[in-house]
């Protein structure tokens, strides 16, 4: 998710979007060049989306260089029939580089089997937008890579009738090649790789798009991922595994304190550890952080492992700054304090103090959630070097656009100079939306008169120096009838905005963050205020999965289940009713202005679909059934990134205080799907994040430095403490028209306030502070 | 200098005695199928088998592993037909794919320990290794499947 940083960096990049572009020579060798492919291509012109003379934008439309659909961007036919399609967005073990060509091959009438998929390099001018991020690939990309697919089919069905000199009529594609019908004649499409170049590319207007009962790969998830083998096997190259002739390795000395520099260095003895070839400052940016390096002392050497000794050999003396007293524990008690007290009201319906001061009862609670680090398993990893006045990159980049850019703007040089390679990306959930470690490679490069230099992360290194999901107090109150049905509810939240890495005078959740679920929630409950004290960030604050939606859906569906608990209801049958009749409602009228980047008409808050995963996770999991003692079912359900999940999680809770999960359902509505096993790995792998946050996952400060290093302070889920049964509900999707929800995202907010509902119901115990830990500890 | 078996192939290589296994086998052989994830040997990434036994490479030096059989994920069979690597794939196991290739070596010697694992071998077998986009349901069930492909059972 990153649409205010895009606007940030790309204000001015969209202006000549709207020209037709002519695919010259250059730009044709460049595409055959980056797909090592002999065979096709064409060339003519195209159109990209973005336009930059119409009001609001929505979805793909709004994105900074909006959408491309050519098939001369995306594919290319060898004269042996090999059909390659080029993935323009980041492999992170969403499945991306398996869903999007699946979607071209399957309107192309491609044979899978003889499908390559190539990787984008960073260039949205000719892909269109490639930030990964927001679960936003499939559902802004569909609708493109289908006429993308429709139109090279288009082309090898032109190329065949002129061919066959018979009207385009009586011919059609299938399976990979195109028959005459009346004459039952064929040409595969090898055959007809290189007449078809010579065709124009069809108007947008004039593609048949396949009736989706004839998809054949679309919402089957029968194909295997296409790197499956490369992984089964070790082959798999992802950014760390970059390694280029002559290159030299560099750990970087940051500074542990965000705004820290270097006061002094004396690196004598760095410099005499073998293989250590040179030491080089990295001059810190002033702030805001932005995607920038935070500056530090690289040692550069002829192996990793030299570079480290070469690191832990250096003596320096750091400059802490004014973040050296941030105190987590200090942080929390002075959000609090802000949480206590009215502050600036983002959405307010009805009158919240009347209705509080006439209801039956009142109740509140707080909850707390503290920093977490993505800690990708493949940590920060990059490499560079400088040719002929022009720069590569090669790296794990979920915004490949951005590292170019920025990349770029750091060495002084055009961006049409500096080429961003893509590799894989050892897990991402936003971390590697922030290039800085590609601009640190850059500018090692540089210091070495543009050799590779590959800088690799160590974990300590990843966890010190994160982009951190940020730390919130949320405070919520409500006034129930006679019945125990709130009629006033008031949420106030208050955590460091992600805004204030881009604008370190930001101090207020912008419209991206109060509309993860905390203003767009739509209860059917008539006095609503939502207040949001100021806060100031102390580090970088960046974007984690699901990003402020984790704190907004702990909060908001723990409470309700306080709120049932106090009525004496059945969680389940409570939280439907406060969810209310099924109906649409406009996000604007919630004050959500956002909306995930999506149209209010054509994206409403739907709480008949919101209903319709709690009443269905809760009929799949036995919602109700008779459990032993120690044991508890939780239920949570939460619309985010234009999808609707609900879970329902079961603990059980030893006589010690241990906490395990025998089993979690899941259900999802991200509207129609393209790889329903995708969809299910996300889900699960979702579950499994959204309990390590719930139960183990806490980044704290001390002295202004992250008092965690590695994964043994800073624990993430393994497979003991893992759900032992996941089971994913996919509610169907419907027809291809009805718009898509996103997947790689949604699935983790309401994982624990269903665990910690689950907990409440097993123990009575209440959990309003993340991660549990010990707190059931007896 | 030390030589070493790696992958069937006899190894010579000139590093320092107390660097890193994992170091020796991505930088000095080219070998990164092994994975950096963690270097203090609790996250499984860097698993290899040496003489037959899972171990952590960040924490191996290249000097315990003289004359002694390395196995790593490119050698861990020809053409990724191992029961544990066919079971990966027919699972549909891994996303990132990042920590996989220590999972897939840990789950190997586990078979090779024990042909038939409960799901308590599994966690004992496996806790060691990270998954952080959470494939650990799917992991259990490729364990499960390899040990019947092992025993030559079909589906």
């Amino acid at each position: 998710m990153s649409a205010p940083v895009d606007r940030v960096l790309r204000a001015g990049a969209e202006a000549s979007s709207e020209k037709s572009v002519v695919l010259a020579n250059v730009s044709r060798r460049r595409f055959l060049q980056g797909m090592s492919l002999g065979g096709l291509v064409l060339a003519v012109g195209f159109r990209s989306a973005t336009a930059a003379d119409e009001p609001k934008k929505y979805g793909a439309d709004g994105m900074p260089n909006g959408w491309v659909d050519n098939p001369l961007a995306f594919v290319s036919i060898a004269e042996d029939g090999t059909v390659t399609i080029v993935c323009h967005r980041s492999e992170m073990g969403q499945g991306v580089r398996t869903g999007m060509p699946m979607i071209v091959a399957d309107e192309l009438e491609a044979d899978w089997k003889r499908v390559r998929v190539a990787q984008a390099s960073g260039d949205e001018k000719r892909f269109g937008n490639q930030d990964t991020d927001g679960s936003r690939s499939t559902r802004h990309f569909f609708e493109p890579m289908r006429r993308c697919g429709a139109a090279a089919r288009t082309m090898l069905e032109a190329a065949a009738a002129d061919r066959w000199k018979v009207p385009v009529s009586e011919v059609a594609a299938k399976n990979h090649e195109v028959v005459h019908r009346p004459t039952g004649r064929r040409l595969g499409y090898g055959a007809l790789a290189k007449a078809a170049a010579t065709q124009p590319v069809p108007a947008r207007a004039t593609l048949r798009l396949k009736d989706p009962k004839d998809f054949r790969y679309i919402g089957k998830g029968q194909l295997k991922l296409v790197d499956a083998v490369d992984i089964a096997n070790g082959k798999a190259q992802y950014g760390i595994d970059t390694r280029l002739d002559s290159m030299l390795y560099a750990v970087v000395a940051r500074p542990p304190v965000l705004g820290g520099k270097v006061a002094s260095v004396d690196d004598a003895e760095a410099l005499k550890v073998p293989g250590v070839v040179k030491v080089v400052r990295i001059e810190s940016s002033p702030p805001p952080a932005h995607f920038n390096p935070v500056g530090g002392v690289a040692v550069l050497a002829r192996n990793t492992w030299a570079a480290m000794q070469g690191r832990r050999a250096l003596k320096i003396t750091w400059d802490d700054g004014p973040n050296a007293s941030y105190d987590s524990t200090a942080y929390k008690a002075s959000l609090e304090e802000s949480a206590r007290k009215p502050a600036k009201v983002v959405r307010n319906d009805g009158d919240f103090a009347a209705a509080s001061a006439g209801a039956a009862k009142r109740l509140q609670a707080e909850y707390y959630v503290p920093h977490l680090a993505h800690a990708t398993m493949e940590p920060p990893a990059a490499a560079a070097r400088i040719t002929g006045g022009k720069c590569e990159v090669w790296g794990g980049f979920q915004s490949p656009q951005a590292a170019r850019d920025l990349v770029a703007k750091r060495l002084g040089m055009s961006a049409d100079d500096v080429t961003v390679h893509v590799t894989l990306l050892g897990g991402g959930f936003g971390r590697k939306s922030k290039p800085d470690y590609g601009i640190e490679a850059a500018v090692l490069s540089k210091a070495v008169d543009g050799k590779p230099v590959k800088v690799t992360w160590t974990r300590e290194d990843d966890l010190h120096n994160s982009y951190y999901h940020t730390v919130s107090v949320e405070h919520l109150e409500a006034g129930v009838d006679a019945q125990g049905k709130p009629v006033a509810w008031l949420h106030r939240t208050v955590a460091p905005t992600i805004i204030s890495t881009f604008n370190a005078d930001a101090k207020n959740e912008a419209p991206l963050e109060l509309g993860m679920g905390v203003i767009n929630v739509p209860f059917a409950i008539p006095n609503v205020r939502i207040e949001n004290p100021e806060a100031i960030a102390h580090t970088r604050i960046g974007w984690f999965r699901s990003v402020s939606n984790i704190p907004h859906a702990f909060a908001v569906q723990s409470f309700v289940a306080e709120l049932a608990a106090a009525a004496g209801r059945d969680p389940k049958d409570f939280l439907l009713e406060v969810i209310g009749p099924a109906r649409q409602v406009s996000p604007e009228t919630l004050g959500d202005t956002w909306n995930h980047g999506e149209s209010p008409e054509r994206y409403p808050v739907d709480t008949g679909r919101l209903r319709r995963v709690v009443e269905t996770v809760a009929r799949e999991s036995g919602w109700g059934r008779k459990l032993p003692k120690g044991r508890g079912l939780g239920i949570a359900g939460h619309y985010s990134f234009v999808s609707y999940v609900a879970a329902v999680v079961e603990v059980a809770v030893d006589a010690k205080g241990a906490v395990t999960i025998p089993r979690v359902d899941v259900a999802v509505d991200c509207g129609p799907t393209v790889n329903p096993d995708r969809v299910r790995a996300q889900m699960e792998g979702a579950t499994v994040m959204g309990v390590g946050i719930a139960t183990l996952g806490e980044i704290s400060f001390k002295s202004g430095r992250v008092e965690q290093n590695n994964f043994d302070s800073y624990q993430v889920t393994r497979i003991t403490e893992a759900p032992r049964v996941i089971r994913v509900h996919i509610i169907p999707g419907g027809d291809y028209s009805k718009p898509m929800g996103g997947v790689g995202e949604p699935g983790v907010p309401p994982i624990p306030p269903a665990l910690c509902n689950a907990i409440y119901a097993a123990t009575g115990k209440r959990i309003r502070r993340l991660p549990i830990r010990d707190q059931l500890t007896v | 200098m030390v030589s070493f078996t790696v992958n069937g192939k006899q190894r010579q290589v000139d590093v320092p005695p107390e660097m890193p296994l994992l170091w020796v086998l991505r930088e000095s052989l080219n070998l990164t199928g092994t994975k950096y994830g963690c270097g203090i040997a609790v996250c499984g990434a860097c698993t290899v088998h040496v003489d037959g036994t899972p171990v952590r490479s960040c924490v191996t030096p290249a000097s315990a592993v003289a004359g002694r059989r390395v196995t790593t994920i490119e050698g861990l069979s020809e053409r990724a037909d191992h029961p544990v690597q066919k079971a990966w794939m027919e699972v549909d196991v891994p996303q990132c794919g990042y920590c996989q290739s220590g999972q897939i070596m840990s789950a190997a010697a586990l078979l090779a320990r024990k042909p038939s694992p409960t799901d308590a071998d599994i966690d004992d077998g496996m806790s060691g290794n990270i998954c952080r986009c959470g494939t650990y349901q799917r992991i259990r069930a490729a364990i499960h499947r390899a040990a019947a492909i092992r025993k030559g059972g079909a589906r």
